[in-house]
């Protein structure tokens, strides 16, 4: 990095002076302190100068290097006078610096600063969201206490902004006031409650952040947003997805009961097997009893596509969690995902190293499989040579052993000694923790004995000692072979380890022994104390159980050791003597001195220095130093039973859902991100585990409690559904969700104890009848109808007046929330079986476009996509093939005219299907058709959705086409509702009316309905439009009137529908289109839809 | 979470600072100094140091250690790779000129990982598939443990939102990915195909691993003999380089390393081609040997001196090698097409395969 000279020359230039001004800060005035060094004074001077001209290149080139000034830690404060006074400046280059400026200095210079706020409330109300934003940045890092309260009332206003990304800031602002100012902690967590049940994926990981700062304790504010953090997680920014899971982790832990069954964490199951029958039928019972918490299952299978994050936190927290809160079985996904990582930075294999360290001393299966990843590299840093032979000790068993300990012999010999050191550490704990190996081990480690290195042999010695303390009688020969080492060896540690062998077996030995003392007697003085110490030793042992051979060299010892320079050795010399010669003095220990000398030792355990470790969270700072680190939340156990569900449904209308067609609401449509277009169908295949999905809602059947708990899950799911209930309350109407909070609970009782049975039995009726409107309308939507067609391109603007729709359209703004592939014109993924109404990073990034084009129109995205799907080939007639279709309402990426259907294949054969394709096509003049791509085979039970278009050419013609596979064609055709003919337009009630004023006369066609008064609610109106056909809602300034806005595909002319309440239950539905043929159709499907009660 | 940051070069000197909350004085890093020099190495430092007040988290690279300073439990690879993305940022801003003119702007898109209004007049998607062979050969030549990983590199440079799906032929050759987050997950999961609205510019698509049940393919051997005498100050070396399974692709930018025992005085070698160089400080001795001629192939012997007396050391040096064949993706990966949807011209494509050494280490 070339910034590094540069930045190391500058320092040097300006050296000692600014040194000086840092120290002199805050008690001296700086212009004292460098008064000194008139260089530099004459530098600031020139600052002062460029920051008072008239022209903005020399105030930046002034601010740059006063930045420049502040990086490199030199005192610029003096300068506060000059700088403040541009922070009104218009140049948004010098205003950003300004503000970096005033962020390092405020706090030094409170009263200075404070010039400054007015500036910032002005930009608090600026119409540019990055100016409010940087505003409430720059404001909220001042840490002037004075401006407490400004700082809370603009966090409060922000929190509330249109702009995400404002609400982002508001939330980072919180944890920086509460660090200023904590008593203002119950005041902030009010905003944070506010904001965790913000929709937008952009202000999710911000809130939990603050959330983790202030309060990390009020759990019972994540209840109501639970459900929405875990499925928006996927599409929040990485560094919030860390966050977020890793406070969900601690969530789980208190609300669900522990998944992993008992002794499950055992490698062995020697436990389950000596119990008594009963005592394993009871653990049945338990087990079979045990049925996961539907939201504890939500939260495992969000987080898993995580697993393939870049970044290394967020695998780590993936990891983490599944280790804490997945059952057992299932853990195993993340130690691929952690091997992968270690290709990464050392400083990132040295963290993951450590968590997996933790992880192998519990369970080695799940990183047996990868031993080889943990092979040692002469070129990896010692700490990661030492983390991988951590692993390599916990992952050795009777299998791998043989292998590890040739792997190890090349260790040994590594050039990096303290390593080799730390092998012989590892072949000793592998030796005590495999009996199979300990002879092999032991012999290995005997022949390192004359190995050249000191280091080595050293390090053997000592573990050769621990090994033969288990086993010693087996071992003389060794003890033999030790006592020669003693000529050579020179390393303390090695020298008194082998005198303390020989002094525990000196009658075993009983000829080396005395030799032994001999020798070392005449190197008493030249020995390193712990030598000394254990010369002392062996003398006292030998004296009591050979003390005819001895007697002399103790004493001798005994008296070099009275007068050794130590103190330690004086003292246990006069200890040794008191308690094995006897005199009159010495005391009644004596008799037992034997006893005491010799006594059985208890052979040291060879233990993982991780053994402990695992009572920290994984993943966190404090697992990584081994202490508690400052602010760490202990993860609490699993509660004995789960606190109350129910807490978490949250209490809002689901407008799509409810009225699906009953009999293919499919669950799928729940979970939608960027991610995860089809993760559901998937799920639902190959998971039973997948309690959510439960058979209700495949069932069909109309009032089952499976259906309606269903509908309520997705609610809460769906965090649309949030949205919806807020334009719902905007508009005013709130009969409708009293009834439906009151279905809520019902749903659930159903499946629960049913200890709701009194609210379920007074709304049911309001729920049935509901239900079966449901079912009406969607039959309807199949009518037919035919038109004609004209071709004129279709243009799609993405861009559009974000001030009216933010302002007065909550309709498009928070229903009609985006996926993300639909906002850009024709970009949308091939194979999408469930687009679906989706709280996307479009829709919070949708308000943070500056741009200021007008366009009138726009395609907007599906209010809301009928799961509804047709059969195109059943499965009868298909020998065994099954398809259907149904319409995304996405913008179709195989051309502008093209109307984007979805085809989902399904093999209900025990036998591959190959090759399927479209054959012949059988199309009405003009028609076209863009094929999917073959699907080369299917694999039995398996099941592929394929996205193809057609170009209707806005007409309701069928279109012919056979469907092949290698050895059969079946003729099949599509034919589309006339409401899929369209696609929503966005725009403004002003633009509605002047297009509806040239659309009068001969292409107007309108009807009187006639229905019941709850029938015509907006949003009743709306569910059923939306339902019928792909339009869009235009936001009104009348109550009685809705309007709703589409195009058609192929020729992009307008299709307007407008339903205005009348007296007496009645209502005209208008439709205003140049297109009078489907406009017309479009009136008579509609007509009956809404009549309907 | 972030305190404060200092980037501390190579001569210990701190060079910039910067705080986030209120200022932590400079002398926390005192702290640091000690640990590096207990270390002796850089690449020793702990990255995780706690004092008394403070945890200090740092990364190394480029010779720069960049030390944050923490004060409150924080997952400790959040901070670890915020770090190494901030390294990246400063190399991307750094890297063309000295310092940027420019101040960078904050700019907000649609899809955050792409600045909207992109033009270009030369439409062009470049695709760099790199594998890398992180390989242990034992004495004998067999493979103890070989893996490779990849990466698929790209350099898009189109108008507008274009967004591309990429395929592969034979995909079921990956095993674990790692992806953009620009990469629609799903879409993979279901078909295997790369679905995603590309960043403007340079960036990693994708990281993978082959699985190790593919029997990986080793391009290249050496052939070894190095032997100390017990006697004698005179140690012998001779290592020779040559293909193995190359597919028919020459092997270029071939470098040999070996760290020589201590106990080496000096080497004196003959390349058969290629220079080399052997630094008697740090026992490192390095050969640059070119590209591998099958006719001829490269070696390198001769004698070394011994500290004389010293017994001869009991391990031979590891030698690491480096390599690049071009052309060639080592696991068979073949990239079947792109296509581009959403915009309406006709980008210039280019797929490259390249296959490199990556820790690759024959131990003799």
């Amino acid at each position: 990095m070339s910034s590094n000279s540069f930045a190391y020359n500058e320092q040097s230039a300006g050296g000692e002076a600014t040194e000086l001004g840092q120290e002199a800060t805050s008690t001296i005035s700086p212009s004292g302190a460098f008064g000194l060094f008139s260089s530099d004074l004459k530098k600031n001077e020139d600052l002062k100068q460029m920051l008072e001209s008239n022209k903005d290149s020399a105030k930046l080139d002034a601010m740059k290097r006063i930045v420049g000034m502040i990086a490199k830690g030199k005192n610029a404060s003096e300068l506060f006078p000059a700088v403040v006074k541009n922070v009104a400046s218009k140049n948004i280059e010098i205003k950003k610096l300004v503000y970096v400026y005033l962020v390092r200095y405020a706090e030094e210079q409170q009263d200075l600063a404070l010039l400054s706020i007015s500036t910032f409330q002005r930009a608090l109300k600026d119409p540019n969201q990055l100016i409010r934003a940087s505003a409430l940045r720059v404001l909220s890092s001042i840490r002037v206490p004075i401006i407490v309260p400004i700082m809370m009332l603009a966090i409060k206003e922000a929190s509330a902004d249109l702009s995400p990304y404002v609400r982002k800031n508001a939330a980072h602002a919180i944890q920086k006031l509460y660090s200023l100012d904590p008593d203002q902690k119950e005041m902030l967590i009010e905003v944070i409650e506010k904001l965790l049940k913000d929709k937008s994926t952009l202000v999710a990981g911000s809130v939990v952040m603050a959330f983790e700062e202030v309060c990390p304790d009020r759990i019972d504010l994540i209840h109501k947003n639970y459900r929405k953090l875990c499925n928006l997680l996927v599409d929040v920014e990485e560094w919030g997805q860390v966050v977020i899971i890793h406070m969900l982790t601690r969530y789980a832990r208190t609300q669900f009961v522990s998944p992993w069954k008992e002794g499950d964490g055992l490698e062995d199951n020697e436990k389950n097997f000596y119990e008594s029958d009963d005592e394993q039928k009871e653990k049945a019972d338990k087990r079979k009893a045990y049925a996961m918490d539907p939201d504890h299952r939500l939260l495992i299978r969000n987080t898993k596509p995580l697993l393939q994050s870049r970044n290394a936190a967020v695998v780590m927290a993936v990891a983490q969690l599944y280790w804490h809160i997945a059952p057992k079985s299932e853990t195993g996904v993340i130690s691929k995902s952690l091997v992968r990582l270690l290709r990464s930075n050392r400083e990132v294999q040295y963290i993951v190293l450590q968590n997996i360290a933790t992880m192998s001393i519990q369970r080695k299966g799940m990183f047996e499989p990868y031993l080889k990843s943990f092979y040692v590299r002469s070129t990896d840093p010692t700490m990661i040579k030492t983390l991988k032979l951590e692993i390599l000790t916990n992952l050795a068993n009777e299998a791998n052993i043989s292998t590890l300990l040739r792997e190890f012999q090349t260790y040994v010999k590594s050039q990096d000694k303290q390593f080799a050191a730390a092998t012989i550490q590892t072949i000793g704990r592998c030796a005590t923790n495999i009996s199979e190996v300990t002879d092999t081990c032991l012999n290995g480690l005997v022949c390192l004995l004359s190995n050249r290195d000191e280091i080595v042999v050293a390090e053997s010695v000592v573990v050769i000692k621990k090994l033969l303390q288990m086993q010693p009688a087996q071992h003389g020969e060794i003890i033999k072979h030790m006592a020669k080492l003693l000529d050579s060896i020179t390393v303390p540690v090695a020298r008194a380890s082998i005198l303390w062998l020989i002094g525990e077996n000196c009658e075993r030995v009983p000829k080396i022994a005395p030799d032994v003392l001999r020798k070392t007697a005449k190197s008493f003085t030249s020995e390193d104390d712990l030598v000394k110490l254990q010369i002392l030793n062996l003398g006292a042992k030998l004296y009591l159980t050979n003390s005819k051979q001895t007697k002399l060299l103790t004493q001798y010892i005994l008296n070099l050791g009275k007068y050794d320079q130590n103190y330690d050795i004086r003292d246990r010399t006069r200890f040794i003597r008191q308690l094995i010669v006897p005199n009159e003095k010495s005391g009644a220990l004596s008799k037992y001195a034997k006893k005491i000398f010799l006594a059985q030792k208890p052979a040291p355990l060879l233990e993982s220095p991780f053994k402990d470790r695992d009572h920290f969270q994984l993943g966190t700072l404090s697992h990584t130093l081994n202490t508690k680190a400052t602010g760490y939340l202990e993860l609490s156990n699993w509660p004995e039973v789960a606190p109350d569900p129910s807490v978490r449904n949250v209490e809002v209308i689901e407008l799509a859902k409810e009225w699906t067609p009953a009999g293919k609401a499919k669950k799928e449509n729940s979970v939608k991100k960027f991610y995860s277009e089809s993760e559901e169908e998937e799920d639902s295949s190959d998971s039973s585990s997948d309690s959510e999905s439960g058979s209700g809602s495949e069932s069909g059947e109309l009032g089952e409690s499976g259906e309606e708990r269903d509908s309520s899950e997705d609610s809460s799911e769906d965090s649309s559904s949030g949205q919806d209930s807020e334009s719902e309350s905007e508009s005013g109407v709130q009969s409708k969700r009293a009834a439906k909070k009151n279905s809520k609970p019902k749903g659930k009782s159903g499946c629960e104890d049913g200890e709701k049975e009194n609210e379920k039995s007074k709304t049911s009726e309001s729920s049935n009848a509901e239900s079966s409107s449901i079912e009406e309308s969607s039959s309807d939507s199949e009518s037919e109808s035919d038109s004609e067609s004209e071709a004129e391109s279709r243009r799609v603007a993405k861009e559009k007046e974000k001030k009216t729709k933010q302002d007065r359209n909550p309709l498009t703004k928070d229903v009609s929330l985006l996926d993300l592939d639909d906002f850009n014109p024709v970009s949308t993924p091939v194979a999408l079986p469930t687009p679906v109404l989706s709280p996307s990073l479009t829709a919070d990034l949708e308000g943070l476009n500056l741009s200021t084009s007008s366009s009138v129109i726009s395609v907007s995205t599906p209010v809301f996509v009928p799961m509804k799907s047709h059969v195109l080939l059943h499965r009868m007639s298909g020998k065994g093939l099954a398809a259907s279709y149904y319409f995304p309402r996405q913008p179709c990426i195989f051309g502008d005219k093209m109307v984007s259907v979805q085809i989902t294949l399904n093999n209900t054969t025990d036998q591959k299907i190959e090759n399927i394709h479209i054959g012949e096509k059988k199309l009405p003049m003009g028609m076209q058709m863009h094929v999917f791509n073959p699907v080369d085979s299917l694999e039995p039970e398996g099941s592929i959705t394929v996205s193809m278009g057609i170009d209707f050419c806005d007409s309701t013609q069928t279109a012919s086409f056979q469907l092949c596979t290698k050895d059969d064609c079946f003729s099949v055709s599509i034919q589309p509702p006339v409401g899929e003919l369209l696609l929503p337009v966005a725009m403004s009630e002003k633009d509605f009316k002047k297009e509806q004023g040239m659309l009068t006369g001969m292409n107007e066609t309108s009807a009187i309905i006639v229905a019941a008064p709850q029938n015509f609610t907006p949003s009743v109106i709306l569910q059923k439009v939306v339902n019928v056909a792909n339009v869009g809602a235009v936001p009104s300034g009348q109550d009685n009137i809705q309007r709703f806005a589409a195009k058609t595909v192929h020729s992009g002319s307008l299709m307007l529908v407008t339903v205005e309440l009348k007296e007496g239950s009645t209502a005209q539905l208008i439709i205003n289109t140049e297109k009078t043929v489907i406009g017309s159709v479009l009136l008579r499907e509609l007509k009956p839809v809404l009549s309907q009660g | 979470m972030i305190h404060s940051l200092f980037l501390i070069n190579s001569s210990g000197d701190i060079f910039l600072e910067k705080h986030w909350k209120s200022v932590v004085s400079r002398s926390v890093c005192d702290y640091f100094f000690e640990a590096q020099e207990r270390a002796t190495e850089a690449e020793n430092v702990p990255p995780v140091i706690p004092t008394p007040h403070h945890y200090l988290l740092s990364v190394y690279r480029h010779k720069i250690f960049f030390v944050a300073v923490i004060q409150t439990e924080v997952p400790p690879l959040f901070v670890i790779e915020f770090l190494h993305r901030v390294v990246d940022t400063f190399q991307d801003y750094f890297g063309v000129t000295n310092v940027g003119d420019q101040l960078p702007t904050g700019q907000l898109s649609v899809v955050p990982w792409r600045r909207t209004g992109v033009k270009y007049t030369n439409n062009e998607a470049y695709f760099d598939v790199i594998e890398e062979i992180d390989a242990i050969i034992d004495k004998s030549g067999s493979t103890v443990t070989a893996e490779i990983q990849g990466v698929i590199d790209a350099c898009v440079k189109l108008t507008g939102m274009p967004d591309l799906t990429l395929s592969f032929m034979n995909p079921r050759l990956l095993d674990d990915v790692s992806f953009h987050p620009c990469v629609r997950f799903k879409r993979w999961e279901s078909e295997r195909i790369l679905s995603f609205i590309p960043p403007d510019g340079n960036f990693r698509l994708l990281s993978y691993h082959v699985s190790a049940q593919n029997l990986v393919a080793i391009p290249v051997y050496v052939k070894h003999s190095i032997s100390f005498r017990d006697s004698s100050s005179l140690g012998r070396f001779e290592i020779t380089v040559g293909p193995k399974q190359t597919m028919g692709k020459a092997i270029e930018g071939v470098t040999v390393a070996s760290q020589m025992p201590r106990g080496v005085l000096n080497m004196s070698l003959t390349p058969s081609q290629g220079t080399h160089t052997f630094d008697p400080v740090t026992k490192m001795l390095s050969w640059d040997v070119g590209k591998i001629n099958p006719q001829k192939l490269p070696s390198l012997k001769g004698t070394m001196s011994l500290q004389a007396g010293a017994s001869k050391p009991d391990e031979n040096p590891t030698i690491n090698l480096q390599f690049k064949i071009q052309q060639l993706a080592i696991s068979g990966l073949k990239v079947n097409r792109l296509d581009m949807y959403g915009e309406k011209y006709k980008p210039f494509k280019g797929i490259k395969y390249m296959t490199k050494a990556g820790r690759f280490q024959v131990r003799t």
